[in-house]
């Protein structure tokens, strides 16, 4: 089997420092503005935790039904760090064995977590914003309240922005240099 | 055609006398005043003003230089809109010796200052009928302590600051028997006295205690400023009526060519104090603190106060004639000069540090009142201003060197220089003007931009509102050299000085809401599920929350005419301007307003059996209309159980009784 390049090597390296930055900082933001909060409100999401505006967030959201966000609800807090983990142990076995098929294997697993993830977080919003308590005291027909999976949507009073943060484009720049080491490792085998 | 010319020639004779009329305001506004005190919608003042309330007993906040009303902070006076003196939580703020006092007469105001500058940590206040002095904390706007002053009254020369803040001072105005004693008004010359107080004032929380008080001769101590730099040991009190009159003042205690100015070495006297040269005296009088994280305040009574009398002291106290009964004693942003104004007096004597300390040390003394030495007028004198205008009262500085007088009869503010003594500019005031403030215009280093006038008579200078009538203030541009009328605003209360300082000082350090967690209050419902009724005896206390947009509990039954009940409300949010207001139908008492992470108590007496609604008085959210409950108050004896919850919904008895 054929060796990985040096550019190669040192990519898994900086994927995994990238990787790492998940748990210093936050991966996505959901920014809300309305006319009654000129500063904005913010809910920040973490690897393992969900932090900022959170408690405001949770009493705004009972005049229409939403349920309440809780670290405690979301198992994700403990199964995303654990995958992530064992991704970056991953590289370094990679790295050991030094085949270029297992930098293959490594990039197809990191689209597999992306995609998953993110199909996970859309199922999450789609629940938060239509599984809305019948008892409301502000019901509007044919309102849910889903707030956008990337970009921007008006929610009522609120204008909503979801973004990655520091982290999550960290995520996104390893998730880019994977595919590109991928394509340059092809080309490399191809070539010789 | 000569009818035509006639009708022609009347309408021009009426034209020229029409532009005879005599001058008024409008031709003293010039073309872009607008444009400098207009302050964007969403933008903010450059200046927070701080101004006494006067008869209000509270004090005032604007903007400058819009002059926009911020807030009103309830010091001295009860305040039902937020429930101030009024909730158990604040009535202690409002004790005195003689009780409670719930109302006073607030003149004065002065910034906490570190090193002679604004530091923009408290501010403090006088309250002239019933002597007190307070501290309001400027994170919160809140007054947080409130002390009184013995063996004084008319509390008017305070609460003016030294150099660091180390002491507040309070002068007597009006003198009183030491002790309380029971004397004859007529012994006013050997009973009567007027104190100098000096309250000490605790560097890391700002907490006061009186030090000591100098024993002064009876006498009217009427206001007062520390020294600066070089003068930083002493302080300056101007005093009127050394005629030593007890009845109509307005003509006996005028008689006089000159009174006094009474320098004080706040140094010495604090050595003498250390080393026992004074004496404990039995006194009476509150010293009242609000804590908060209880968010309740305590009355302490204390017990005795230190005496000093100059006699014992030397080297403590000199007097310096002053003519025509002083008003203002301002010390210039140097230190060096001291303005005295003489209210009746046609000049303003302006007296040199330098002079007064060489005069003290040459003993250049013309005499002694009650003992204590007289310098000679001329040798303390650094000039006097000429012509000034009439009815000298307050001086400010903008620190470039000049100096800006109030004249009450001649309704002006007149510009002079201090170093030659001359007149530089003179701009009308409508009406009156009483104290004038120029932002730090009192201590070491002054924002010399705009200068406000107090005014103290308003007539027709807004629209009219019947016999009574709003106080007027004026906003002046004095960065060129020529003073430029900019503002008219109306004010609350009745101003006499005020304090601006520029807003960075202040406004990133605002408390926005208390810490939930932190909430050390007794009756603390910390959640919903701790929300509770219980009773003891005829005291129902009941534990109460509020959050958008209900109340736990919101129905409570078991209530009888006669008891006390205390409803504790807790306000569970922790946003910034999510308070929540609480009022039952029929309180004698009134409204509580409660800030986010809060407890206040408002205590009901049921009077009368019946269903009492109360709700939430401040519009909080889209469903406060629906943010009420109701107790039911039943006949004393009844034997109506103790019940209480919120979204308990139970079928209804009578109903039950019916279908049997």
């Amino acid at each position: 089997m054929k060796k990985l390049t040096i550019p190669g090597k040192a990519s898994i390296i900086l994927v995994i420092l990238f990787l790492a930055t998940l748990w210093i900082l936050p991966m996505w933001r959901i920014d809300l503005r309305a006319p009654q909060y000129p500063g904005g409100l913010s809910m920040k999401i973490w690897i393992n935790d969900v932090k900022g505006d959170v408690d405001i967030i949770n009493g705004l959201n009972h005049y229409i039904g939403m349920s309440t966000i809780h670290k405690k609800d979301f198992p994700e807090f403990i199964f995303l760090p654990t995958t992530m983990i064992v991704f970056m142990l991953l590289g370094v076995v990679v790295l050991l064995i030094n085949k270029k098929i297992g930098y293959y294997i490594w990039t197809l697993l990191f689209a597999f977590i992306g995609i998953f993830s993110f199909y996970d977080f859309y199922k999450w919003e789609y629940n938060y914003g239509h599984n809305l308590n019948p008892a409301a005291p502000i019901k509007v027909p044919g309102m849910s309240y889903q707030p956008p999976l990337f970009g921007y949507k008006k929610l009522l009073n609120f204008e909503v922005l979801s973004q990655p943060d520091v982290a999550g484009w960290f995520y996104i720049g390893a998730g880019v240099l994977l595919v590109a080491i991928t394509i340059y490792e092809l080309k490399k085998s191809f070539a010789k | 055609m000569n009818k035509f010319l006639i009708t022609l020639g009347s309408l021009a004779v009426i034209a020229t006398t029409q532009s005879c009329k005599m001058k008024n305001a409008d031709s003293v506004v010039s073309g872009d005043a607008a444009a400098k005190v207009y302050v964007a919608p969403g933008k903010y003042d450059e200046f927070y003003n701080f101004v006494s309330g006067g008869f209000s007993g509270n004090v005032t906040v604007y903007g400058l230089p819009s002059g926009r009303l911020l807030k009103t902070i309830p010091v001295f006076s009860v305040f039902p809109e937020n429930g101030y003196g009024y909730s158990e939580e604040t009535k202690p703020m409002l004790n005195t010796s003689n009780g409670p006092v719930a109302w006073d007469d607030q003149h004065h105001l002065e910034l906490s200052q570190t090193d002679g500058k604004q530091d923009g940590r408290w501010i403090f206040a006088n309250a002239n009928n019933t002597p007190r002095v307070a501290r309001i904390d400027l994170t919160t706007f809140r007054t947080a302590e409130i002390i009184q002053i013995p063996n004084s009254a008319g509390n008017h020369s305070s609460p003016f600051a030294t150099e660091n803040t180390e002491y507040v001072v309070a002068g007597t105005r009006f003198s009183v028997p030491l002790g309380d004693a029971d004397v004859p008004i007529s012994s006013f010359k050997k009973n009567f006295r007027s104190t100098a107080s000096f309250i000490k004032v605790d560097k890391a929380t700002g907490n006061m205690n009186i030090a000591f008080q100098i024993v002064l001769p009876g006498m009217n101590l009427d206001l007062s400023h520390a020294g600066k730099g070089p003068s930083h040991d002493w302080f300056f009190f101007s005093c009127y009526n050394t005629e030593q009159a007890y009845t109509m003042l307005e003509v006996n205690a005028s008689q006089k060519d000159k009174d006094f100015i009474v320098a004080v070495n706040w140094k010495k006297a604090e050595e003498y104090a250390n080393s026992g040269k004074g004496h404990k005296m039995p006194a009476s009088y509150a010293h009242n603190t609000y804590d908060e994280t209880a968010h309740t305040a305590k009355s302490v009574i204390e017990k005795d106060v230190l005496v000093l009398d100059p006699k014992d002291c030397p080297d403590m106290v000199y007097m310096i004639p002053c003519p025509k009964s002083p008003h203002g004693a301002d010390v210039d942003p140097t230190g060096e000069y001291i303005v005295g104004s003489g209210k009746l007096a046609a000049l303003i004597p302006v007296f040199s540090f330098e002079k007064i300390t060489k005069a003290i040390q040459d003993k250049q003394f013309e005499g002694n009142f009650y003992g204590i030495p007289v310098i000679k007028y001329e040798a303390a004198l650094h000039g006097e201003v000429k012509k000034p205008g009439l009815g000298p009262l307050h001086t400010e500085f903008d620190g470039r060197g000049n100096a800006y007088t109030s004249m009450f009869l001649s309704s002006e503010v007149v510009k002079w220089r201090l170093s030659d003594l001359q007149v530089l500019d003179r701009a009308p005031t409508y009406y009156s003007v009483g104290h004038l403030m120029i932002p730090g215009g009192d201590t070491k280093s002054p924002t010399g931009k705009y200068l406000v006038a107090y005014n103290k008579i308003t007539k027709d200078r807004y629209l009219p509102t019947g016999p009574e009538l709003c106080q007027s203030a004026q906003l002046y541009d004095i960065s060129g050299d020529k003073m430029q009328l900019l503002l008219d605003f109306p004010t609350a209360g009745e101003p006499h000085y005020g304090q601006a300082c520029p807003a960075d000082l202040i406004k990133d350090k605002q408390v926005k809401f208390y810490d939930i967690n932190k909430n050390k209050n007794e009756f603390l419902t910390l959640g919903e599920k701790k929300a509770n009724v219980i009773r003891k005896g005829n005291r129902v206390d009941v534990y109460m929350t509020a959050i958008r947009s209900h109340l736990v509990p919101d129905n409570i039954e078991g209530v009888y005419v006669g008891d006390d009940v205390y409803f504790h409300v807790t306000n569970l949010e922790q946003d910034w301007d999510i308070p929540h207001g609480f009022a039952v139908k029929n309180s004698s008492s009134v409204d509580l307003l409660i800030m986010p992470g809060e407890t206040q108590t408002v205590k009901f007496t049921a009077q009368k059996q019946g269903i009492y609604p109360f709700y939430c008085t401040d519009f909080c959210s889209a469903l406060h209309q629906e943010m009420s409950g109701y107790m039911r108050v039943s006949p004393k004896g009844s034997n109506v159980p103790l019940k209480f919850g919120t979204n308990v919904i139970a079928p209804d008895p009578t109903a039950v009784a019916a279908t049997k």
